[in-house]
């Protein structure tokens, strides 16, 4: 009996510290958000939580921290609301249609078409950003969401985990709404869409993740300040906390937090689609 | 495709159309760009380009800088796959087994899946901070002066720290949702079968879980090609110097800063050709990989 207690200490042990390691770092942030700025510059990140958040918040918020005054964290917040959304929600549609178009139809081409979308599977965007870069200049899109978002959903991954999904759905559903009349924009419509639903929402979370997060593509097409998100705004502002006399930490800081806030709560409140969703893009 | 599926013409072609164009416009064009700048020396003014056959790619390979990028992208895959694989399959076994506390545990170890890796990146510079950094400090109590940005060996312990934190969470969901995917009866026979857990473990829990592992395996090296740009960016601050760097950030530094077209071209068709293999090599082995179910 003793033997087992020894155990499930160990057990838990293990486990608690690998939870701490995980939170403590952004805990640290919380805290130097907290503080004010000068007791962080001179002691670095502490145990003691100060009351500084709130006017920390509204400095990052409000107050910008460029040269033209146009990326305050509300603006940026915006632009990275703008990245998410977009970015998964035209992923999941184009992806959609795509996917019922292979799977759902008989065509001559889909074999080819299959190949040609699931080649982007391959390569990712960072192999090809410099070539990526100049279309998207001699398009005229830099500093555009267009330029932003489209360029990101040229893989196929949402097309992928949807092919994968609708093959898995009883041949019967569609053979019964073929005796009952029903035409293929019907069909998608009223049975295959709201079957999807889970599929849908747990792609969504990812793909939403995903496009918030996103840094490289963000930081070479976007130049003006105004089009800055929040994950791309990062850079410069730690670069501001360099050479000045008293660096803004605390406003930093919030900056991050504010960063990493909705898609870690999306993670953590739609866990189990999200799990799903990711785990089935396995297969 | 389905059996019963519709033969009507211009209604799939209309929906692959938006997909279809995006990818066209956006990844065929470009990966073809890069293959042919690949093989011409541009004009720094922009005034043309010459053709150069494979001068671009000859001297990638005698540039020291570039070998140099090479072997650290190495070294630090290797790390950062090997690290996080391991501590993830530690933790997930771990989780699996506790029966109190179960849901919070994953909720903790998982969340961090969502930080953005420029803000991995950022916490990675307050931890090694040079005047007060908590793991600065920490390793100064061992005689070890800690030299974030100025010692090459510290600026890649603190980098592949910061990658192995950002990707366990990736891992254990993967590990976890394997483990639990074990049929009770399968346990229950192996509980039977062996009475030590950790022959339990290698002997019954390990070799089912080795489709998983390959996975992941494949992933966490992509993972750690690609997806670390932002933290290798935060940490070294955006000026690398003489800072460890992987191929992916050199393609961006050489060729977006730097303004050598052709050179960054033919590092990216590089890395394309890498890519392609580590995924042909996957796609057999998947075909290879036993199921037991």
């Amino acid at each position: 009996m003793k033997r087992i207690k020894l155990e499930t200490i160990v057990d838990h042990s293990v486990l608690i510290i690998g939870s701490l390691i995980m939170i403590l770092p952004v805990a640290m942030l919380l805290q130097m958000a907290s503080t004010p700025d000068i007791e962080t510059m001179r002691n670095g990140p502490g145990l003691v939580f100060g009351d500084q958040i709130p006017a920390n918040f509204e400095k990052a918020m409000f107050e910008a921290s460029g040269f033209s005054g146009e990326n305050t964290g509300l603006r940026m917040l915006y632009n990275s609301l703008i990245l998410g959304l977009g970015f998964a929600i035209g992923k999941i549609v184009i992806g959609m249609m795509a996917a019922y178009a292979i799977v759902y139809f008989r065509l001559k081409f889909a074999t080819l078409a299959f190949w040609i979308i699931f080649t982007t599977l391959l390569l990712p965007l960072e192999v090809r950003i410099l070539p990526s870069y100049e279309i998207v200049q001699k398009l005229g899109m830099l500093n555009t969401y267009q330029g932003l978002i489209i360029p990101l959903i040229a893989s196929a991954t949402a097309t992928f985990f949807f092919r994968q999904f609708f093959r898995s759905v009883p041949e019967e559903l569609i053979e019964a709404a073929r005796i009952d009349g029903a035409g293929p924009i019907k069909f998608f419509v009223d049975i295959l869409v709201p079957l999807s639903r889970t599929m849908i929402a747990a792609m969504f979370i990812i793909m939403f993740v995903y496009g918030w997060n996103q840094y490289l593509w963000p930081t070479m097409i976007t130049t003006d300040e105004g089009m800055f998100t929040l994950v791309r705004g990062i850079k410069q502002i730690t670069q501001t906390l360099e050479g000045t006399n008293l660096p803004e930490y605390g406003k930093s800081n919030i900056l991050q937090i504010i960063a990493i806030l909705p898609p870690v709560l999306i993670v953590i409140f739609f866990q189990s689609w999200f799990v799903k969703g990711l785990t089935e893009s396995d297969k | 495709m389905k059996r019963a599926g519709f033969s009507i013409r211009w209604l799939p072609i209309l929906l692959l159309l938006p997909q279809l164009s995006i990818i066209l416009i956006f990844f065929y064009w470009p990966a073809a760009h890069a293959v042919r700048s690949s093989f011409f020396l541009q004009d720094p003014f922009g005034f043309g380009e010459t053709f150069v056959g494979l001068k671009n790619y000859t001297s990638l390979l005698k540039s020291s800088a570039y070998l140099r990028s090479a072997q650290f992208t190495v070294i630090f895959t290797l790390m950062v796959t090997a690290l996080s694989l391991s501590l993830a399959l530690l933790l997930a076994v771990k989780a699996d087994k506790v029966i109190k506390g179960a849901k919070t545990y994953r909720t903790f170890l998982m969340w961090v899946y969502a930080v953005a890796p420029p803000v991995a990146g950022v916490i990675g510079l307050v931890l090694f901070d040079q005047s007060w950094g908590p793991l600065k400090e920490f390793f100064g109590l061992f005689g070890w002066d800690f030299r974030l940005g100025v010692d090459y060996f510290d600026t890649a312990f603190a980098m592949v720290v910061i990658s192995v934190w950002k990707q366990l969470p990736v891992n254990f969901i993967f590990f976890l949702s394997g483990l639990q995917s074990i049929p009770k009866s399968v346990r229950e026979a192996a509980l039977i079968d062996n009475r030590s857990a950790s022959g339990r473990f290698w002997d019954v829990t390990f070799p089912l879980l080795a489709p998983t592992a390959f996975f992941l395996l494949i992933i966490n090296i992509t993972y750690a090609l690609f997806d670390t740009f932002g933290i290798i960016d935060t940490v070294v601050k955006g000026e690398p110097s003489n800072n460890p760097m992987t191929l992916v950030y050199r393609v961006y530094v050489d060729g977006f800063r730097g303004n050598d077209l052709g050179g960054s071209s033919a590092q990216s068709v590089v890395l394309m050709v890498l890519v392609l293999a580590l995924t042909v090599f996957q796609f057999r082995m998947v075909e290879r990989r036993i199921h037991y179910t």
